[in-house]
């Protein structure tokens, strides 16, 4: 019942989304002038700095993820469907859940566009384990999603939700971005250092785990009024 | 027009010997090396213990200012509407 | 209770302005001479740092699921206070730092997550400020995760070998140095006390107002 409902979530999301396809290309542009301005900060006469394009990747998430995060909430606030999620007869964790899943969704369409671009941008060898490449990127992009779906859903009634979310979503996922940095320099080193990203995948999927039970924990008393 | 000419080459004038006055002294030709740093030239450490104290002093004492402030404001505000209330009741 | 507060205080800055006496006596540290007495405030700081968190992860907790408008309150105080024993922390270590390591700030595990702690207690207030309607429930949630880094702050050093002493310093200290620390650690921690009652008690206050305008409209 929990994860029909979540899924229920998904599907609307996304049928919504299908539709206009508004917060993905808006998304997804946002990114690339990320990266863009992070490639004229970042490179030095026409050469990118090592180890750069590992934390532009991951900054680039975190802020197209914000964005995407605000955004997505705005459109139930508009359409004041939250009011409407919120009194149905469902559990209020497997809606939580079903949004947060939708976020990765974006997220990870975003990351099919970002990592061979930022690959090809900073001449990086990103694709050099591309298994382990892909299970950091999903545990990072988990953990991020998870927090911020929560903090998002949170700052929906607040007024000064826009510049608050960032506030409050980066210093609580440092810890991620570091993890997912210092996995993705491991992945780029020359032979990669596979028990490294390992370690930092394992790190990741133990944040994700305890940010998750928390989130699931303090969803209803915040979201009952 | 002279007169702005003769102005123009006396503030070159002024600037070009400004400049050379200003000269970096001669580079060193050679090193000296030395055991130890003179004492001038090590951190002093008295300085960061000192300015660490007088902070957290600084600190807990502004703390304390603004609470009493602030509840100094609230009975201020609880008393007015004692008073309110006394008087309307009458 | 309200009677002990004055003396108390009067006591603890006693304490406070005759620390550096004790810590003169001390014994020096073998590698970083002077600077190293910055521990005396700065170890301790950081105690109470992590204590205040967890005090605020705990009294948030209650505020979420039992609704206790006083736990709320203290949840309050003891972010404010979190935020500034981070501070001194935050302050006091760079001062250290300086002379011992040669650097105002390394990129280390410590380092980083203290920064982070203080950054959310910061975040708390700020949504208590400017939160608008259901901030204290934002604030709460926020400070429940803010506990769950607590841990992982402690922790580091040992995990991660850096150049910040490990937490094995503190209880290992020698008789020279530990009287002094413990001194140093008793006052702060009577500082972090009295600041508690006085913040709850400010709240206290703000909560009777609110009362009292609300029994008004009736």
């Amino acid at each position: 019942m929990f994860l029909k409902t979540a899924l229920l979530v998904l599907r609307k999301d996304f049928a919504i989304e299908v539709k206009s396809r508004e917060i993905l290309y808006t998304t997804l542009l946002f990114a690339l002038s990320c990266v863009l301005v992070f490639s004229i900060a970042f490179v030095k006469e026409g050469e990118p700095l090592e180890d750069a394009a590992a934390g532009i990747l991951w900054i680039a998430i975190e802020f197209a993820g914000t964005l995407a995060l605000g955004r997505t909430f705005e459109r139930e606030r508009y359409g004041e469907t939250l009011r409407a999620l919120l009194l149905a007869p469902a559990s209020r964790a497997a809606i939580y859940v079903g949004k947060m899943l939708g976020i990765v969704v974006l997220l990870v369409i975003c990351e099919l566009l970002l990592v061979p671009l930022v690959a090809l941008l900073f001449r990086s060898r990103l694709f050099a384990a591309p298994a382990l490449l892909v299970g950091l990127l999903l545990a990072g992009t988990l953990g991020f999603a998870v927090v911020g779906s929560l903090f998002a859903a949170m700052l929906v009634r607040a007024r000064t939700r826009d510049v608050m979310l960032p506030i409050l979503l980066y210093p609580m996922t440092v810890p991620l971005m570091i993890a997912g940095v210092r996995g993705t320099v491991a992945l780029t080193q020359s032979p990669v250092d596979q028990t490294s990203a390992v370690m930092w995948i394992v790190l990741l999927l133990c944040m994700d785990t305890v940010f998750l039970v928390l989130a699931l924990w303090t969803f209803e008393p915040l979201m009952t009024e | 027009m002279i007169r702005r000419l003769l102005l123009t080459v006396w503030l070159a004038a002024v600037a070009a010997a400004t400049a050379l006055a200003f000269q970096p002294p001669a580079a060193q030709s050679e090193y000296v090396p030395v055991k130890d740093l003179p004492p001038v030239d090590q951190l002093p450490a008295a300085p960061l213990l000192v300015a660490a104290y007088s902070f957290i002093w600084l600190v807990a004492m502004f703390y304390l200012w603004t609470i009493w402030r602030r509840l100094g404001k609230v009975e201020t505000e609880m008393r007015a509407l004692e008073q309110r209330r006394s008087h309307s009741r009458r | 209770m309200k009677k002990a507060f004055l003396p108390l205080l009067l006591l603890t800055t006693a304490m406070f302005a005759y620390a550096p006496v004790v810590i003169a006596h001390a014994d020096y540290e073998s590698t970083m001479g002077l600077v190293q007495k910055v521990m005396y405030f700065h170890a301790p700081s950081g105690m109470v740092m992590l204590i205040s968190a967890v005090v605020c992860g705990v009294a948030s907790a209650l505020f979420l699921w039992k609704k206790d408008p006083a736990a709320d309150r203290v949840a309050i105080a003891a972010a404010e206070l979190t935020a500034l024993f981070g501070l001194i922390v935050l302050v006091t270590g760079p001062l250290w730092a300086r002379k011992a390591w040669g650097v105002w700030w390394v990129w280390e595990a410590r380092l980083t997550m203290s920064f982070v702690g203080w950054l959310i207690a910061v975040g708390y207030l700020f949504v208590r400020k400017y939160g608008g309607p259901g901030s204290d429930k934002l604030g709460a949630a926020l400070a429940v995760f803010g506990t769950a880094n607590v841990p992982f702050i402690y922790v580091s050093v040992n995990i991660w070998r850096t150049m910040h002493p490990m937490t094995t310093v503190v209880p290992t200290l020698q008789a020279g140095m530990r009287g002094a620390f413990w001194f140093s650690a008793l006052t702060l921690f009577l500082l972090y006390g009295l600041l508690l009652t006085a913040r709850v008690h400010l709240e206290r206050q703000r909560a009777a107002l609110d009362q009292l305008y609300l029994s008004e409209e009736d």
